[in-house]
């Protein structure tokens, strides 16, 4: 397997979706392959990293907001 | 957000379901407890969408308002999560196209750009490299990244990766091709983690590589 062969599955090995044969071959190229190693783990990091840090702050008074605006729109008829 | 198999083998329905059928029968506090469990990601979405606070606000508004008002129209064999998340992303592209800032940004048109495509930086990052920055250096550096990337890579990558949709329920929400969405999704993540190792790569370490100037194989 080539380091292009590698990138083109490399969404497929992080989200789990190939076959074990597959994912044999893709972690065997991983083992003998340093820069790919790095571009996988430091992808999945990128998704981590995403995934586990709030970057906008819910601004406070927008679920009261958001209570006023629904109830308001109920008064006219739920 | 999926539907749990019982033992028995049958669905049970989502509690998302229940809650719907509360306010259809006219209890509001049951819609309150579904701004509760969704406002969050329903703001990111539109944040990353808008780029703009006061709009995103708006939008979460008007999205939760209009979820309300056309809940007889929610079907229950879809998910009530993705079906918000539609609304959404709809409100916010209104909102963008509201603004009338001459700067068009359409996440259904694919995205000529090549960059990110093929990693460059193959630096190593520090271990737990989130640790060198404070929690609002991280926000910053994390915001900064993300909004320098195509409208139409940041919604697929915060949609697929970030609120936790499938590959599926994206490309619907988004009226996109699942093939569409899986290139997208790779060019996103890959343009991330190429700017993210500006920041995140050890400090001290083997004198750096670029793709080209070593034996990796094409």
């Amino acid at each position: 397997m080539t380091c292009k062969e590698f990138l083109a599955l490399l969404d497929d090995l992080i989200d789990g979706t190939v076959s074990p044969e597959l994912r044999t071959e893709l972690q065997a190229h991983l083992g003998r392959c340093g820069h790919c190693e790095v571009i996988y783990n430091t992808t999945r990091k990128t998704i981590e990293i995403y995934r586990s840090h709030e970057i906008y702050d819910l601004p406070t008074g927008l679920r009261e907001r958001l209570h006023s605006a629904i109830m308001a729109r109920c008064k006219k008829g739920c | 957000m999926s539907t749990i198999q019982s033992t028995a083998g049958e669905l049970e329905p989502h509690p998302d379901v229940a809650l719907v059928e509360r306010v259809r029968g006219g209890d509001v506090s049951a819609y309150d407890a579904l701004v509760r469990k969704y406002e969050r990601q329903v703001f990111r979405i539109a944040q990353h969408i808008t780029q703009n606070r006061e709009d995103a606000e708006d939008v979460t508004q008007d999205a939760f308002l209009k979820a309300y008002e056309k809940l007889d129209q929610f079907q229950g064999n879809s998910k009530f999560y993705t079906w918000l998340v539609r609304i959404a992303v709809n409100e916010s592209l209104m909102r963008l196209r509201k603004r009338r800032t001459g700067r068009m940004v359409s996440i259904d048109e694919d995205v000529e750009t090549e960059e990110g495509s093929v990693p460059r930086d193959l630096a190593d990052w520090a271990p737990d490299p989130e640790q060198n920055y404070n929690q609002a250096e991280l926000a910053e550096i994390l915001r900064k990244t993300i909004q320098g990337l195509p409208p139409g890579f940041r919604i697929v990558f915060v949609l697929r990766d970030v609120e936790g949709l499938s590959t599926e329920e994206t490309a619907e929400t988004l009226g996109l091709s699942v093939p569409a969405v899986k290139s997208r999704l790779l060019r996103a993540r890959l343009q991330l983690r190429e700017r993210l190792s500006r920041y995140f790569r050890r400090k001290k370490g083997p004198k750096e590589t670029k793709l080209g100037e070593t034996g990796m194989e094409k």
